[in-house]
């Protein structure tokens, strides 16, 4: 406690390599929980419309990074959070959080949601539709925190506060997922670059 | 909708950086463009929220939450602590997870080719919910030591790995903690990558001889600090303190 009678907050250490025993253990190879948190960001009950995100978190080499764990944290349709200091509420089983990990042997990862509406921003402004992410891996000593934003939003994009804040637009397209169709079922590409030519835009929230 | 209270930003100073050469895999695992500043919004300030239907009723007993004939190998330990944020508040009703190598120094993990044994019985995983005065509370095994590639010589001292959540994502937080009086933690380029010792104290569990259990259980004490938040007494708003 320093002499305001103020705490400090705990220092980040790495998640390592071996994150998925505590936060994803089947994916490291057992099976322990009755249930493991953040498999189903949307929930049944989610209203809107079904997309799939994927990509890869690429490191300064231009390598994948294969044992990354991604935290994603969405508002549903209406821009709602299933929070207590969001307004309004959410459907049934909407948690709005997942867990999504990568393919040991691609880099790969991908997940399951519904696209979320726009959220209120400061001082009445409004947010365009977004997933915030968060990265941890071996290696990122502090997790990493970056938003994706949908590129069929353009208009909603063009006068966001948070990408409008970012000074130089090159940089601002590296939050920008790409629409296209599988199967019926859009499918949004969103590769995340950690280092290097096209560095993604990481925030300090 | 009125400008949120906001959580006070991070020090810097606190935080390893995330270019730290010395632990090798961070050069290419880190961004060299400054963080963007952002003043929190709705995204920001919320976070999920977890309850007991969550969980299971062993989750946070790594000596029994994966025993299939018998206890596993190793010093029992109970952990415990409090998490509080900057301003001294309990955080009540959040989500603590932590993961360890055992006892020999071993992960259970696909990945983890270190030839010490894995334990028939023992996961090294657990979790739990904080209760209302933000405390919480494990009975594991106190893990090993393991040798990594950093250097060729390289061996991480015995650490628990730390997950918590807070109410709000902004107070995301991964962590380690590691043990009073071990000689590798000041040989550790992970545990060195925090620039202030003073923090890296923080980071150490206490021996706690009044929560030992007698012959039975040693204890350590942990207290976590998450991120606290402004207050905006003009409103009256207790609940956004
Ligand atoms: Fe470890």
């Amino acid at each position: 406690m320093d002499d305001l009678g103020y705490l400090k907050e705990t220092p980040s250490q790495t998640a390592g390599p071996y994150v998925h025993i505590g936060l994803a253990p089947r994916a490291a190879g057992f099976d322990i929980f009755d249930q493991e948190l953040g498999q189903d960001i949307a929930g049944p009950n989610a209203k809107g419309e079904r997309i799939r995100i994927e990509g890869l978190v690429i490191d300064g080499t231009g390598s994948p990074i294969k044992d990354v764990l991604i935290e994603a944290w969405q508002a549903n349709a209406d821009g709602v959070y299933a929070h207590p200091e969001s307004p309004g509420t959410v459907e049934d089983g909407f948690r709005g959080w997942g867990r999504v990990i990568t393919d040991f042997d691609s880099g790969e990862w991908g997940f399951d949601t519904v696209k979320p509406g726009p959220t209120p921003g400061r001082n009445g402004s409004v947010q365009a539709p977004h997933i915030s992410l968060w990265l941890v891996a071996r290696g990122i000593n502090l997790g990493l925190h970056t938003r994706l934003y949908f590129d069929d939003e353009a208009s909603a994009n063009a006068t966001d506060p948070v990408i409008t804040l970012i000074e130089w637009e090159r940089r601002r397209q590296t939050l920008i997922a790409t629409r296209s169709e599988r199967d019926g079922l859009p499918v949004y590409r969103f590769d995340i670059r950690i280092q290097g030519d096209d560095e993604t835009v990481f925030f300090d929230i | 909708m009125t400008t949120p209270a906001e959580y006070y930003q991070r020090d810097p100073g606190r935080h390893p950086p995330a270019l730290s050469p010395r632990y090798k895999t961070s050069v290419t695992r880190s961004p060299r463009f400054a963080l963007i500043s952002l003043e929190q919004r709705v995204s920001e300030i919320t976070g999920p929220t977890f309850g007991h239907g969550d969980l299971g009723a062993l989750d946070h007993d790594l000596i029994k939450n994966y025993a299939q004939d018998g206890d596993p190998i190793g010093e029992r330990i109970i952990l415990h602590g409090r998490v509080l944020d900057e301003n001294a508040r309990p955080v009540p009703n959040t989500l603590v997870e932590l993961w360890q190598a055992n006892a020999g120094g071993r992960y259970r993990h696909r990945k983890d080719t270190y030839f010490a044994p894995i334990d028939p019985n023992f996961g090294g995983c657990g979790r739990t919910l904080t209760d209302e005065n933000g405390y919480y509370f494990f009975r594991t095994v106190k893990p090993g030591a393991y040798p990594w590639r950093n250097d060729i010589n390289s061996w991480r001292p015995a650490h628990i790995h730390l997950s918590i959540f807070g109410s709000a994502f902004c107070q995301r937080l991964i962590t380690q903690l590691y043990f009073e009086g071990d000689p590798l933690i000041p040989r550790c380029p992970i545990a060195q990558s925090i620039p202030d010792p003073d923090a890296i104290e923080q980071l150490t569990a206490r021996l706690d001889m009044v929560a030992t259990v007698p012959l039975d259980s040693i204890a350590y004490r942990f207290d976590i600090v998450l991120r606290g938040r402004r207050s905006t007494l003009f409103e009256n708003r207790l609940e956004g303190n």
